[in-house]
């Protein structure tokens, strides 16, 4: 076996220390941004539908302004906006590089992405159901919480599925800025003409990317009735 | 005592200029138990006069009162307290998809303090009610029209209201379905002495299970009282066509429009249209004339229907004899309202 992967993953094998270490990096940017994401942009998604005209909490200036900033970080392109970001991880984690540095332009691409899948399922339950709730005295809350949040559990599963996805690119890409991680260890040994790294790298991510998508999948058809 | 007090109500959605004025000094006043019908047209402004009694729509003008409390003065919170009095059922069911018909009977009892128990036993017996004990673990997606109405109306129940608002809840359904439901709701209505508000566009409803009705028209009530006497005494055209959409009397206008030799008369012959406006269909008023005035009687159609426990209707007649003119005058006499369609 380890034979046959010298032959057709020479420098891969030359450095499965390093490989690990890439892995683990990769996983710690995950694991931090994540659920810290997830958090963030559900309390966002949640504001923006809340508060947009007609909303159970009614409010044109917040609206307005969450709306905006969304799109604003929505519209810098991801390696942008982490170089943009490396002051203000500075600033706040003490660090611009590394794992620890990565989190802060990471939480910045995904939050306002996953706010949008959010708002957009939850964008999908129907008035009525919102209406129904009202009449039998629900307060505002009660009506985002037991309504719109638990009706639209499916939408934001598969929201979070491709929002994570997609972290795992933003990973990638934060590698090459000095984050470590699988990119990081693509980048640096594949721009040697190392192609098997690269293609080893690509097989690995395959294989996350794969997995999340069947559970996300396996989970958002769970919650459909 | 009234349950319901509607006191100049009027909503008008944006400017007082260019708005829609969807509801327009309505005054109306229900007396608890009682099945009350507002009938209209879709645009008439029935379902916004409806969404104002729970205040899901704020009047921008009027009060309303519902159990002895004026719910147009409230601030919120004291107002969600006073919905859970006033229960609304839906054309599209409004049940929670992702909820079972149990979970969706039990929504309503959250944060009322009842145990798990209680909420259990509760469901359970609201579900027999229904007639769906056997339902309680399914989701709505497996159930059909009739039977999502079923479980709206048991969540509706579920807070043991004063009032149940049905908007438009047969609408979706088909007619058996529709019969089953407005039979279920009576049941309801003898059983607990809800007062029930019913809006629709169709008079078989209003006709089917209410005690009074108020027709409405460009945001206005045109015409309001209990069914019989609206039925039989319609004041405005509006209400006159919807009671033509459950009776067959008025084909006889297209007959003589198209020149129908049904319809041909002689010299001396009329086509009659009579009413009977008082409970008196039973009397034998057609053989009465008959043989009184000596006239031939043919009946075209009839139509005779019993409302709120009471015979009403009329016929269509082509009368013929020398003594017609009295005749119809002796029918006046007896309360039947004869309008003459056309002269021979």
């Amino acid at each position: 076996m380890a034979e046959f992967l010298n032959s057709i993953i020479p420098n891969v094998m030359s450095k499965p220390d390093l490989l690990w270490k890439a892995v683990v990096e990769t996983m710690q940017m995950l694991l931090i941004s994540a659920p810290i994401s997830f958090l963030l942009g559900l309390v966002l998604g949640v504001t923006v539908v809340a508060c947009k005209p007609g909303g159970v909490l009614q409010n044109r200036f917040v609206s307005l302004v969450v709306g905006k900033v969304i799109d604003l970080f929505r519209s810098i392109p991801f390696i942008l906006l982490a170089i943009i970001m490396l002051g203000l991880s500075r600033l706040v984690i003490g660090t611009a590089s590394g794992v620890k540095g990565a989190i802060i332009p990471l939480l910045f691409g995904t939050v306002p992405f996953f706010a949008r899948q959010v708002e957009s399922a939850m964008s999908e339950v129907s008035p009525g159901l919102v209406e129904a709730a009202a009449s039998m005295g629900c307060s505002p809350w009660d009506i985002l919480w037991r309504v719109y949040l638990k009706e639209s559990v499916p939408g934001i599963v598969r929201g979070g599925t491709i929002t994570l996805v997609s972290l795992i690119g933003f990973t990638a890409m934060a590698g090459a800025i000095g984050a470590g991680g699988l990119g990081n260890f693509a980048i640096t040994y594949g721009l040697r003409r190392q192609m098997d790294v690269a293609y080893t790298v690509i097989i690995i991510i395959l294989i996350m990317v794969s997995i999340i998508q069947a559970a996300g999948n396996r989970i958002a058809e769970k919650a459909t009735h | 005592m009234n349950v319901i007090k509607l006191d100049h109500v009027s909503k008008t959605f944006g400017s007082e200029d260019t708005g829609v004025h969807a509801v327009q000094d309505v005054t109306l006043h229900i007396a608890p138990g009682e099945i009350f019908g507002i009938i209209g047209y879709s645009g008439a402004g029935k379902s916004t006069l409806v969404r104002c009694i729970n205040l899901l729509e704020k009047p921008t003008a009027g009060t309303v009162t519902v159990d002895g409390r004026e719910l147009t003065r409230m601030r919120s919170r004291e107002l969600r307290q006073e919905r859970k009095k006033i229960s609304m059922i839906f054309q599209q069911f409004n049940l929670m998809p992702s909820r079972t018909v149990a979970e969706n009977v039990a929504f309503p009892l959250k944060g009322t303090g009842l145990s798990r128990e209680a909420t259990a036993a509760k469901v359970k017996e609201l579900l027999e009610l229904v007639d769906l004990p056997d339902k309680a673990g399914s989701y709505p997606s497996q159930l059909s029209g009739g039977q999502k109405q079923r479980v709206a109306i048991a969540r509706a129940l579920a807070s043991d209201p004063k009032v149940l608002l049905c908007d438009e809840a047969t609408s979706a359904l088909d007619p058996q379905t529709t019969q089953s439901i407005l039979r279920l709701i009576k049941d309801i209505n003898q059983k607990t002495g809800i007062t029930v508000v019913v809006i629709t566009h169709e008079m078989a409803v209003v006709k089917e299970i209410c005690h009074k009705v108020a027709v409405m028209d460009g945001g206005h009530v045109v015409e309001e009282g209990a069914v019989f006497d609206v039925f039989a005494n319609p004041q405005q055209p509006v209400t006159r066509s919807f009671i033509a959409t459950t009776s067959n009397l008025s084909k006889i206008d297209e007959l003589i429009a198209a020149g129908d030799p049904l319809v041909a008369v002689k010299t001396g012959e009329i086509v009659a249209r009579l009413n009977y406006s008082q409970s008196n269909t039973s009397e034998a008023t057609i053989s009465e004339i008959s043989r009184r005035f000596d006239v031939d009687v043919s009946i075209v159609f009839s139509n005779v229907e019993i409302i709120d426990g009471q015979p009403l209707g009329g016929l269509v007649a082509i009368i013929s004899g020398d003594r017609v003119a009295e005749a119809i005058g002796y029918l006046s006499e007896k309360n039947v309202m004869v309008e003459v369609l056309k002269r021979g």
